[in-house]
């Protein structure tokens, strides 16, 4: 595991091992708090700065805790890393801190942190962990984003509502109504909408998967043919 | 062997603990002005709205009466304050919690400007757990519903009159949601009836504590 490339870190974390769709981690703030694209937003940067945090403190410590201890140690240091980042919420975007609610501290239960604490920052070196822990939580966003847009525009007609909440008073005007006279469809906004819209996520992304795999298989099947002549004359190896 | 191994992971843990708290007090130390700053402002935002700068020169977070469970009508669950707004020294209007007990989820929180002439200065939902799309309407950033009690006093409409239209009241109810207006109109209606029966000391020189205060 020595020689991570960034390249695939970025893969993993944003389409392949996509945590929010693949993974499926951290589904109860996932579906709980994205009626709309402004919550996404701050839980996604929130997720993200304590997954940041997490990784780099697991992986500067790799070495000195041992197996039989590592578990608590790293729920302390996620616990710690929430709670801080909970409190600078508070002081910088307090709205925002109100509307999340207890899904901020509920981070520290979000499967995703702890699991890239373990899976990957307790193995690896600190400039990997960092990034992978940054490129997990833009996937997880990003999916939180998707979501809360579509679930606000189904639900309300509407999008970018109550930007000022994280942006200041000037994003106020950001809101863009997309449907005029639109009648509220409340099916989005409630939990089950939030599952409806994963659940056609996850399925979106089998399907362009599936059209890859068939594709690349397309591509390989002719040098297999090929390949199989020289070996019948050279050494199997 | 095990022994060892036991004080050394004690140890190690013990040491994360502190170094944890460590953290957490420093970012809480550093943070603790602003959030109390922030706190304020996000109170002192609701107050303004229901009675805006424009109509009083006092800070109402500095000038309050405590108010607690025992006020008649106000079915608070807490301690909490009745904000005086003034102008110069005379009372223009005062600010009161009031909970509606009956919400369609949960209580809903909310806060009834009063002004000196017994007429609503305004109404605002503090906290609710209104279904989103039907009851949150009563969330001023949803609907602009609240504002149609602005202006109302006990007499107008007469207090039969104070229910939503589907009880043969003046207020609207919200599509597909009768619980959550009916809730806010009585607790708005109780509001102005314990400003009415407190109206000296409210509205007086503010030296006494309201019924229901300690």
């Amino acid at each position: 595991m020595s020689e991570v490339s960034y390249r695939d870190l970025s893969f993993n974390g944003l389409w392949k091992n996509n945590p929010a769709i693949v993974q499926l981690l951290g589904l109860c703030p996932l579906l709980a708090v994205t009626g709309s694209v402004v919550n996404a937003i701050g839980l996604g940067v929130a997720t993200t700065m304590v997954l940041v945090c997490s990784n780099t403190s697991v992986s500067l410590i790799r070495n000195v805790v041992s197996d039989a201890v590592r578990l608590p140690a790293f729920v302390m240091i996620i616990a710690a890393a929430v709670t801080c980042i909970e409190l600078l919420m508070q002081a910088f975007a307090y709205e925002m801190y109100q509307i999340l609610g207890i899904f901020l501290p509920l981070i520290t239960t979000n499967c995703v942190i702890l699991g890239r604490a373990d899976g990957f920052a307790a193995k690896n070196a600190l400039g990997p962990s960092i990034y992978d822990g940054f490129i997990m939580g833009v996937g997880f966003s990003i999916i939180l984003l998707l979501l809360g847009g579509l679930r606000e525009l189904s639900g309300t007609g509407a999008l970018f509502a109550n930007m000022d909440l994280l942006f200041g008073p000037g994003a106020a005007s950001w809101k863009v109504v997309v449907f005029e006279d639109y009648q509220p469809f409340l099916l989005a906004i409630l939990p089950p909408g939030a599952f409806i819209f994963t659940g056609l996520l996850i399925a979106l992304k089998n399907l362009i998967d599936d059209r890859i795999k068939k594709r690349q298989d397309a591509l390989k099947e002719r040098p297999v043919k090929g390949a199989k002549r020289v070996r019948v004359t050279g050494t199997i190896s | 062997m095990l022994a060892r191994s036991m004080t050394r992971n004690g140890v190690l843990l013990g040491l994360f603990a502190v170094c944890t708290t460590l953290l957490i007090a420093g970012t809480y130390l550093s943070t603790r002005d602003k959030i109390a700053l922030e706190k304020r402002r996000a109170e002192e935002k609701a107050l303004l709205e229901v009675v805006p700068r424009s109509r009083h020169d006092n800070s109402m977070l500095d000038e309050t009466m405590p108010v607690g469970p025992e006020a008649e009508g106000l079915g608070l669950r807490e301690q909490k304050r009745i904000y005086v707004a003034r102008s110069g020294s005379e009372v223009v209007a005062v600010v009161i919690p009031v909970t509606a007990p009956d919400g369609y989820t949960d209580a809903i929180d909310l806060i009834v400007g009063v002004n000196a002439d017994g007429t609503v200065a305004g109404v605002r939902a503090l906290a609710h757990k209104e279904t989103p799309g039907l009851g949150d309407k009563v969330d001023i950033k949803k609907s602009d519903w609240v504002l149609g009690f602005e202006g109302r006093s006990l007499e107008n409409p007469e207090p039969s009159g104070w229910a939503v239209k589907k009880d043969r009241g003046v207020f609207d109810q919200f599509t597909g949601a009768t619980i959550t207006p009916r809730a806010v109109v009585a607790a708005t209606l109780r509001a102005l009836q314990y400003a009415q029966a407190n109206r000296e000391v409210l509205f007086g020189d503010g030296d006494e504590a309201p019924v229901g205060g300690s």
